[in-house]
């Protein structure tokens, strides 16, 4: 490329050719690239780098910090929602032990009270057996004075008589029936 | 380009007076020197070019230099436009080409895309009037540049052999095709590449240039009291300011030609192809 550059620079040596290529303007040329190269690539470019770096990295922060504030929402969800579950399955829980717990009590308050109707039925029972027991042994009492008194009467009236005889149990018997009666 | 009409035709040369059409040729590319110094035996010219040349060199580090001076997280201003030229270097030529690899190489790139840039730029900016890299030499040394960065770099990430056995023995070809695909391979990767990497962005801006000041002397010849005169010059002139807009984007699109190739040889330096 050089050579067919100065190659065609020396054949016209009046009027240059336009393909001519003069080692100073090449020279030249690569200063002017070297110049621009080198302050840009030394002093300009690698601010912008780092801004632009630090920008992408602000970002990618931000949307990485967006993610774990998404995460811990979840997580802060997850945990509510296992609490409510929680104390839904514990409400249940009490709700199914008041339950057994009234049918307890019930049956319980059942039972106390069908002991204590027992008892007074059985005490019942007792009062009226004694009570039955003392009438007997009262009437017993009475009738054997009953026929104390008649055989007394009896007695005491003059056997001769049957009229008399009979008319006395008569009455006797009206008595006890009058006695009966009150 | 008036340099080019008054030394062309002179200012009374038009249409009707007696006087051929100066039609511009290569003499509007050639410049005296303002200044010659010796160096070593070597004679320094300091022409219109060389001035365009360091005057691109300082705005370019005096932009930059002023853009990314502080540079904030939340940017505003002369930053904004320059991060907008680096993540177009980064994002749009080097990631996009040669990956995340080759971010060490923006520098490079970014260097050679706004140093094109300008040079071209100037083609269009009144009073400079010259797209520095339509003279031959500049989009050589540049291209001379990119080729002994990515041959030794190539040999050096992929070792000498496995470096030119990529290059000449593209893998997934029948055997029998090298006999045809690795002397092709050798001469486009190694002679003509390079080649073609200066002229593509030299003819671009040269034609480019050509045209404008063809244009422009045409407006200016014909200039005359006649019909066709007046029809003639304002048609050239307007489209010499047409031609003046599609060069800008013709310089801006070379620029990005030139950096891409440029960072597309790097990318093949660093890993080996297909």
């Amino acid at each position: 490329m050089f050579e067919f550059a100065t190659l065609l620079a020396a054949e016209s040596e009046e009027m240059p050719s336009v393909l001519a290529v003069p080692l100073d303007e090449l020279i030249i040329g690569l200063i002017a690239f070297l110049i621009v190269f080198g302050g840009l690539a030394k002093f300009v470019l690698p601010k912008i780098k780092v801004t632009l770096d630090e920008r992408a990295n602000l970002i990618e922060g931000g949307l990485e910090r967006a993610g774990k504030a998404e995460e811990e929402a979840a997580t802060v969800l997850a945990e509510y929602q296992k609490q409510l579950a929680g104390a839904r399955e514990e409400a249940s829980a009490i709700r199914t032990a008041a339950q057994s717990d009234r049918t307890a009590i019930i049956e319980e308050a059942r039972n106390e009270a069908r002991s204590a109707a027992a008892v007074v039925t059985a005490s019942a029972e007792a009062a009226m057996a004694a009570e039955r027991a003392q009438a007997v042994a009262a009437l017993t009492r009475q009738v054997g004075e009953l026929a104390l008194t008649l055989a007394d009467k009896v007695v005491g009236e003059a056997l001769s008589d049957d009229a008399r005889v009979a008319a006395t149990v008569d009455s006797f018997i009206a008595d006890l029936e009058r006695t009966a009666a009150n | 380009m008036a340099f080019g009409v008054v030394a062309s035709g002179g200012p009374d040369c038009h249409l009707f007076s007696g006087c051929g059409f100066p039609a511009p040729g290569a003499e509007i590319f050639q410049f005296d020197a303002i200044l010659s110094f010796t160096i070593g035996g070597l004679a320094f010219n300091i022409s219109k070019v060389t001035f365009l040349l360091f005057l691109a060199v300082v705005l370019i580090l005096g932009f930059f230099g002023y853009a990314f001076r502080k540079p904030k997280l939340v940017p505003r201003g002369a930053q904004n436009v320059g991060e907008l030229g680096y993540l177009f270097i980064r994002d749009g030529i080097v990631r996009e080409t040669i990956g995340k690899s080759g971010d060490k190489f923006i520098p490079f790139l970014f260097s050679f895309f706004f140093l094109v840039w300008i040079l071209n730029f100037w083609g269009v900016v009144p009073g400079a009037q010259l797209p520095v890299t339509s003279i031959f030499a500049i989009p050589v040394t540049f291209a001379i540049i990119v080729y002994v960065t990515w041959v030794p770099l190539g040999i050096y990430k992929q070792g000498f052999v496995g470096f030119f056995k990529n290059i000449m023995f593209p893998p997934g070809v029948p055997k029998a095709m090298y006999i045809l695909l690795t002397p092709i391979e050798l001469i486009s990767n190694f002679l003509v590449r390079p080649f073609t990497h200066a002229v593509r962005l030299f003819a671009n801006m040269f034609a480019g240039h050509l045209l404008l000041a063809t244009f422009s002397v045409a407006a200016f010849y014909l200039l005359s009291f006649s019909v066709i005169g007046i029809l003639g010059s304002a048609a050239s002139f307007s489209l010499a300011v047409l031609l003046t807009g599609f060069e800008a984007f013709i310089q801006a699109l070379q620029a990005y030609i030139f950096t891409l190739l440029a960072a597309v040889y790097i990318g093949s330096a660093l890993h080996a192809e297909h």
